[in-house]
C-alpha cells in the first residue's frame, strides 16, 4: 500500500464520484416514477417506458440519430486513424503546423462557431441540410477525437516492428496493415466508439446543420426539455445511458480479455 | 558457379525495377495518406471560416440565403468583385453599438474563468487522490472518471434541473434535514452555471491532471519530508509546480469550450443570464440575422485565438515529450 494514500485522498475521490454520479443515479431512478411529478416519488413504474416507445416522433427521431451516429464515426474512424499516422509518421512536410493545428483546434472549438461555420459552407455549396450534412459534421469533428486517440497509442508503438518489416520487403501499404493496423487495433476500436458517442449526444453543431427530415434525438429531447421536465425523458435518457454503459462496458471486457490471452501467448512464446 | 553469377547479375536490375515501381506505388499511398485528411479538414474546417468572415461582411436581407451580397461562383471575376464592393463592416458597427455583445464577451469571459478555477479546485484534489491511490486501484478509478464523459452532455445537465429546481431534490432534502426553511433559488441563476459546467466539464481537468501527477517521482516528496519541509509547504513547492502543464492544459481545455457554452447556459441560466453562445444561437435562429451570428462568431474566435494558440502549443510540446 502506497503510504501516501491517506484519509484526505480517499475522502476528495469518494466525495468527487459522488459528485459525478449522484445525478446520473438519480435521472435514472425517478425514470421509474410512476408519479408524473419527476421530483416525486410516487412508486415504482415502468410505464414511461411503454409510453416512450409508442412516442413516434421519439422513434424517428432515434433511428436517424443511429444511421448518422453508424456512419459518421466509421468514415471519421478511418480519416480520424490516417491523420493519426500523419502526425506521428510524417514529422516533415509542407504544411504541417496547419495541420497540426486544424487536428487540435476542433476540440476545444466552442460548438456554436463549428456548427454555424459548417452551416454556411452547406449553404455556399448549395447542399440541402438534411441527413448527409449531419453526418458530414459529425465526421468533420469526430475524426479529430479519432485522431487523438490512435495518435497517443501509435507514439508508444515500437516501431522496429515496422522497420523489420520493411527491411524483409513488405510494402509500406502490407506492412500497415499486416503490423501497425493489429497492435493499433484497440485504439482504433475505441476511436469508433468515442465517435459514435460523440455523435450520438451532439446536439448544437446538428441543430446547425440538418433540415427538415433530419431531426436527432438531441434536438427531440432538447425541444421536449425546453417545454419542462418529464419523466418520458428521464426514461430517453436512461436507455442512451444503458446503451452507453453496456457498449463501454463490454469493450473493456473484451480488452481484458485480449491482455490475457496476449500474456499468455508471450508466456507460452517463452517457454517454447 | 557461372550460371550462378549470371543469375545474380540478372536479378538486381530485376529487383531495382521491381522497387521502383513499389516505391512510386508507396509514395503515392503515402502522399495520398497526407492529401485525404488534409484535404478533408481544409474543406470541412478552415474554408468554413472563411465564409463566416465573408457573411459577417455582408447585409442581412429576406431571402434564402438570408443575407446579400451571396456569393455567385457561376458570374465569375465580376461577380467577385460586385459581390466585394458590397461588403461592410456595418455588422462590427452595430456589434460595438449595442452593449448588449460587449456584456454578453465580457460575462463569458468571467463566466468560463470563475467556472475554471471552480473546476480545478475540484478536480485537483481527486487527480491527486487518485494518482496516490494503490496501482492496482488505477484504472478502474481512471474508467470511472471518463464514463460520465461517455454519456450525453445534454442528459447529464439536464439531470441538473430536478435537483437545482425550487421544488427540486436538492431543495428537499436540505429543508427535510432542516438546514432551510425556503427554497433556495438556484436554477435560472449564474450559481446553476457554475455548477453545470464544472459538473459537465471535471473529466477534461481531471484526466490530464492525472496524467502528470502519476508520472512524478515520489522521492522528491520523501527527500522534501526528510528536510524537514512541511507537507503543505512541500505541496506547493514541489507538487504543484511540477504538476503545471497538466494544471495549463485541464484549464484551457475546459476555459476554451466553456467561453462559448450554449447548453449550459441555455438549461440552467435561465434567460436572465447572459452568454455568448446564447446570443450566437438566438441571432441565428429566433432572429434569423445570418451576419450579425457570423459577426458574433468572428469575434469570439477572436478572443479565443491566444487560448487556442497556448493549447496547441502545450499539445505539441506533450507530444514532444512523448516521443
Amino acid at each position: 500500500m502506497n503510504p501516501t494514500w491517506t484519509r484526505f485522498n480517499i475522502t476528495s475521490i469518494v466525495l468527487g464520484f459522488a459528485f459525478l454520479y449522484l445525478p446520473i443515479v438519480l435521472l435514472v431512478v425517478f425514470s421509474f416514477n410512476a408519479s408524473k411529478l419527476v421530483t416525486v416519488w410516487g412508486g415504482f413504474s415502468t410505464k414511461w417506458y411503454a409510453s416512450l416507445f409508442q412516442n413516434q416522433g421519439l422513434m424517428d427521431a432515434a433511428w436517424v440519430t443511429i444511421r448518422v451516429a453508424l456512419v459518421s464515426a466509421s468514415v471519421a474512424t478511418v480519416l480520424g486513424t490516417l491523420a493519426a499516422l500523419v502526425l506521428t509518421r510524417y514529422t516533415r512536410f509542407r504544411g504541417r503546423v496547419l495541420f497540426t493545428g486544424m487536428v487540435f483546434a476542433p476540440l476545444v472549438m466552442p460548438e456554436v462557431i463549428t456548427g454555424l461555420s459548417l452551416l454556411l459552407l452547406f449553404v455556399a455549396v448549395g447542399l440541402d441540410r438534411g441527413f448527409l450534412t449531419v453526418t458530414l459534421a459529425h465526421i468533420t469533428f469526430s475524426m479529430c477525437f479519432v485522431a487523438v486517440v490512435v495518435q497517443s497509442r501509435l507514439l508508444s508503438f515500437d516501431r522496429s516492428l515496422e522497420e523489420a518489416a520493411m527491411d524483409l520487403g513488405a510494402p509500406p501499404v502490407k506492412t500497415f496493415f499486416q503490423i501497425t493496423l493489429p497492435v493499433i487495433a484497440p485504439a482504433v476500436i475505441s476511436g469508433w466508439m468515442l465517435a459514435f458517442t460523440l455523435s450520438l449526444d451532439d446536439l448544437v453543431i446538428a441543430s446547425f446543420a440538418s433540415g427538415p427530415g433530419a431531426t436527432t434525438l438531441p434536438m427531440k429531447i432538447y425541444s421536449q426539455v425546453r417545454l419542462g421536465v418529464t419523466p418520458e425523458i428521464n426514461a430517453a435518457c436512461t436507455i442512451l445511458i444503458a446503451i452507453v454503459a453496456i457498449g463501454v462496458l463490454a469493450a473493456s471486457v473484451v480488452n481484458k480479455q485480449r491482455e490475457v490471452q496476449r500474456r499468455r501467448d508471450e508466456q507460452a512464446a517463452q517457454r517454447g | 558457379m557461372t550460371n550462378a553469377a549470371a543469375s545474380v547479375s540478372a536479378s538486381i536490375p530485376a529487383d531495382e525495377e521491381k522497387s521502383a515501381g513499389a516505391r512510386l506505388l508507396s509514395g503515392i499511398a503515402s502522399r495520398l495518406v497526407i492529401l485525404v485528411p488534409y484535404c478533408w479538414l481544409l474543406f470541412f474546417f478552415l474554408v468554413p471560416f472563411v465564409i463566416v468572415f465573408k457573411i459577417s461582411l455582408s447585409q442581412t436581407a429576406i431571402s434564402m440565403p438570408p443575407y446579400t451580397p451571396a456569393l455567385d461562383f457561376g458570374a465569375g471575376f465580376a461577380g467577385l468583385t460586385d459581390a466585394l464592393k458590397e461588403l461592410s463592416f456595418d455588422n462590427y458597427v452595430w456589434l460595438t453599438e449595442d452593449p448588449l455583445y460587449f456584456n454578453a464577451y465580457i460575462s463569458s469571459v468571467v463566466i468560463a474563468g470563475i467556472s475554471t478555477f471552480l473546476t480545478l479546485l475540484v478536480g485537483y484534489p481527486i487527480a491527486y487522490g487518485m494518482a496516490r491511490a494503490p496501482a492496482s486501484l488505477r484504472p478502474t478509478l481512471l474508467m470511472l472518471v471518463i464514463l460520465p464523459f461517455w454519456t450525453s452532455f445534454l442528459i447529464r445537465v439536464y439531470a441538473w434541473i430536478g435537483i437545482l429546481k425550487p421544488e427540486g431534490l436538492l431543495n428537499q432534502f436540505l429543508m427535510g434535514v432542516g438546514v432551510i426553511s425556503e427554497p433556495l433559488i438556484i436554477l435560472n441563476t449564474y450559481t446553476a452555471i457554475f455548477i453545470g459546467i464544472v459538473y459537465s466539464y471535471l473529466p477534461f481537468m481531471v484526466l490530464p491532471l492525472y496524467s502528470t501527477l502519476e508520472k512524478m517521482d515520489n522521492s522528491l516528496i520523501e527527500a522534501a519530508n526528510d528536510l524537514g519541509c512541511t507537507p503543505i509547504s512541500a505541496f506547493w513547492k514541489i507538487t504543484f509546480p511540477l504538476s503545471l502543464p497538466g494544471v495549463i492544459a485541464g484549464c484551457l481545455l475546459v476555459f476554451i469550450p466553456a467561453v462559448g457554452e450554449f447548453v449550459i447556459p441555455d438549461l440552467l441560466g435561465g434567460s436572465q443570464t447572459l452568454m455568448i453562445g446564447r446570443t450566437l444561437w438566438n441571432e441565428f435562429f429566433n432572429n434569423r440575422d445570418w451576419p450579425v451570428a457570423s459577426a458574433v462568431a468572428t469575434i469570439l474566435l477572436l478572443v479565443l485565438v491566444i487560448p487556442i494558440v497556448l493549447f496547441q502549443h502545450a499539445q505539441a510540446k506533450a507530444q514532444e515529450q512523448d516521443r
